[in-house]
């Protein structure tokens, strides 16, 4: 049986620290959904990786494991499993999307009325296109993406799931 | 500016904090500052090797022999890459090893410069951490970085990538050794004594149980052998051990029921599988071990002690996990078992031992040898081995990888760690005299032996220039039967007979080849010839090669085919016919 889970994993930025965690991953044939990674801490030079990860118990507790055993990690912490052992709401996820959409006439006016309704945000446009700003949960973005095909869908960038646990516990 | 150093000399100064005595390795571009270091100095000793395989396995039995780091020094590019198997076999057998590598100059790295690989990338799945030195003031601050996790949690290889500017520039920076540490890395020592409790309370509560104690005793240090032996006679449990185990506990101890796994003892298979409590200390469940998964141990309370979290649980999975050294552990163990009187119902375990001993009345390891003209047999030859050192503490084995490499398991008994060194998780061919060279290096007076067979001898062969430069008496002992056995056997089981590629035609002879090299050659080709020739190899005090040709179709039993459970081994004097059925279905696609 296979569960998603959200892995958020503290390490010292130094070169090749994320070639590892991938390597991990890679090396034993594990998924990888989505990872982002970026300095949070700049005077003690620690970066944050979140992975979303897929697979049995016993692939989710390697994972972890493995994650652990890799030298420059500080933290691995499991949000999904820690958010469900302490009967809190899963973690808050947010990822942001840029979305260009090229058309005309009412499927151009279409295409605004949805990114109002999912506040998503013009921030560019000419005569012929949209690029919207839109952010959220993994799948309103999926589903705003959806309705955006028949308008004229033509270019995607997403930046990969970001996490933190509820509560006012920290990694 | 008077008190800098170069990188190759600061280099130099923490191996020597370090403890380093010797480095095994080879020259080349990108090194020639630290040879240059070497040169002028004189508390470290280079062994070179005549191939960078070579130097990581002789570093690996340096390391196994003695419980020191394993020091390696390769060039770039080819260097590197070469010695790329033997830190994979490293990291497989949990071995400290730090392996310096030259790289190009930083300003040449990614331009495809003259020997450049990329050492970091290449060696990043095949070693425990590795780094790239880009400045020289960070030179011993990574040495000492990289010690401390070679040789710490679990144990593995290091690789420490040295561009050639930065070993040449100046700094006038040495951090000491007591002044490096690093925050993320902390191994876990001491297992929870909750979880200890457990695990001695369930022992307590057992009618049917077994010991299983592997490579991780070896490597907590000779106190956690002989601690594995206090705790097993106080509780009177009988103990197996693995292939990388073997010699944490006596062989010749009664309650040892021999190595178990794919060609160990009946008895010890059988208690696997019948036992009710199963204390897995310091192993890892390989495929090896537990063979058809779902039918391993069924009915087991087992209860496993690892120092690597991401052990437990990997491939069976455990009741009561103990995360930490196998030393502390079990001293745990036996102060908790004392202190709370515990003890084994004495009738379920006289009825246990009543059970082994009906299994080790099968006599699994049992063979006949013919006399006098007769050829030798293989178990014969490892069993003649045996009863002649057995009286002497200084014996030290390595083996290559095969038959006879499980028939030197099965017939030749340690009793005591750190005496016993064979890849056992990679399997590397060609380990076992570079390894023998290691040991010899580091145990001057030891009687060092390889024993071999002819194929995977010749993967190594070149060392013997290596072995008579530096005038080491080791010893190699080619069970030579011509085929590659081990392979051969498997065609014989899986594939119809149909023997591919696995008969060796123009072997060398071993003599002269010995002689070429100016070592010394003997052979025996018949039972009447053996002892002799085993005489002359333990006597010579030169590099020698004991050629020693045996019978040629043996198979090497006891064995659990693959896929199958523990219950279902062929035994000694198997047919044909029934050796040629043994592995069907899913078993065909295992290795």
């Amino acid at each position: 049986m296979s569960e998603t889970r959200t892995f958020a994993v503290l390490v010292d930025n130094e070169p090749g620290v994320l070639a590892r965690v991938i390597g991990l991953f890679s090396g034993r044939g594990y998924n990888i959904e989505s990872l982002t990674v970026t300095e949070v801490d700049d005077d003690a030079n620690l970066s944050r990786i979140t992975i979303v990860t897929g697979g049995t118990t016993q692939v989710l507790i390697q994972i972890r494991n493995l994650l652990e055993r890799l030298v420059p990690v500080h933290r691995v912490e499991d949000l999904t499993a820690n958010a469900n052992s302490n009967d809190l709401e899963p973690p808050v996820q947010r990822e942001l999307a840029l979305v260009k959409v090229v058309g005309a006439g009412d499927k151009r006016v279409e295409a605004l009325r949805i990114a109002d309704i999912f506040k998503a945000e013009v921030v560019d446009t000419g005569l012929s296109h949209f690029v919207f700003e839109v952010k959220g949960r993994k799948e309103q973005l999926d589903r705003f993406i959806e309705l955006m095909v028949p308008l004229g869908l033509n270019e995607i960038c997403r930046s990969g799931v970001i996490a933190v646990s509820r509560g006012d516990q920290a990694l | 500016m008077s008190d800098t150093k170069t990188g190759a000399e600061t280099l130099i100064n923490a191996l020597v904090e370090q403890g380093v005595e010797v480095i095994f390795g080879y020259p080349g571009g990108a090194v020639l500052p630290i040879y240059d270091a070497l040169f002028q100095q004189n508390s470290i000793r280079h062994i070179l090797v005549r191939h960078e395989q070579a130097a990581v396995h002789a570093a690996e039995g340096y390391a196994r022999s003695t419980g020191k780091v394993g020091c390696v020094l390769v060039t770039s590019g080819p260097g590197a890459t070469n010695a790329v198997t033997g830190l994979t076999d490293a990291l497989m057998d949990s071995i400290p090893i730090v392996c310096l590598t030259g790289q190009v100059p930083t300003h040449l790295i990614g331009q495809d410069a003259f020997q450049e690989a990329d050492t970091t990338g290449i060696t990043r799945a095949c070693t425990k951490h590795n780094y790239l030195v880009k400045n020289a003031d960070d030179v011993s601050s990574v040495v000492h970085e990289a010690f401390l996790v070679a040789s710490t949690g679990r144990p593995g290889p290091v690789v420490i990538d040295l561009p050639k500017d930065v070993l040449m520039n100046q700094t006038g920076v040495y951090k000491r050794k007591a002044d490096v540490r690093r925050s993320s890395y902390r191994p876990v020592v001491k297992g929870e004594l909750s979880q200890i409790e457990k695990a001695v309370e369930a022992l307590a509560g057992a009618k049917r149980p077994i010991i299983y104690a592997g490579g991780g005793v070896i490597n907590a240090g000779p106190n956690a052998s002989k601690l594995l032996v206090e705790f097993t006679r106080m509780t009177g449990v009988p103990i197996t051990n693995t292939l990388m185990g073997l010699g944490v506990y006596p062989a010749s101890d009664k309650q040892f029921v021999g190595m178990l796994g794919m060609h160990g003892t009946y008895e010890a298979n059988l208690a696997m599988y019948n036992c009710d409590v199963m204390i897995n200390i310091g192993a890892r469940f390989d495929d090896r071990i537990t063979g058809k998964i779902d039918e391993f141990s069924p009915n087991s309370t087992k209860v496993h002690v690892d120092i690597d979290p991401s052990s437990i649980n990997k491939n069976i999975m455990v009741d009561i996990p103990i995360i930490g050294d196998a030393g502390h552990v079990l001293e745990d163990m036996i102060r908790m078992w004392r202190s709370k009187a515990l003890s084994i119902d004495a009738g379920a375990l006289s009825d246990w031992w009543g059970q082994i001993e009906s299994w080790r009345s099968v006599d699994c390891l049992g063979f006949t040898q013919d006399t006098g003209d007769a050829e030798i047999r293989p178990q014969h030859a490892l069993k003649r081995l045996h009863e002649m050192t057995k009286h002497r503490d200084d014996v030290l084995i390595s083996t290559e990888v095969g038959q006879h490499q499980m028939w030197a398991a099965q017939y030749i008994g340690f009793e005591k760690p750190n005496r016993w060194m064979t890849s056992g998780g990679l399997g590397t061919m060609g380990y076992g005299f570079p390894a023998a060279i290691g040991m010899q290096i580091g145990n001057p007076d030891a009687c060092c032996i390889d024993v071999a067979g002819e194929a995977s001898i010749l993967m190594n062969i070149q060392e013997l220039s290596t072995a008579v430069q530096y005038r080491l008496p080791v010893k190699i002992m080619i069970i030579n039967n011509q085929w590659m056995g081990m392979v051969r056997q498997w065609q014989e089981l899986l594939h119809g007979g149909r023997y591919a590629e696995s008969y060796t035609e123009s072997l060398p002879d071993f003599v002269k080849l010995a002689e070429s090299f100016g070592a010394k050659g003997i052979r025996a080709t018949k039972e009447s010839e053996l002892d002799a020739a085993l005489q002359e190899m333990l006597d010579s005090d030169t590099m020698t090669i004991f050629d020693c040709c045996v019978t040629k179709d043996e198979n090497c039993f006891p064995m659990i085919p693959s896929g199958k459970p523990h219950y279902d081994m062929l035994l000694p004097g198997t047919s044909q016919e029934k050796v040629a059925a043994a592995i069907q279905g899913e078993g065909l696609a295992l290795v």
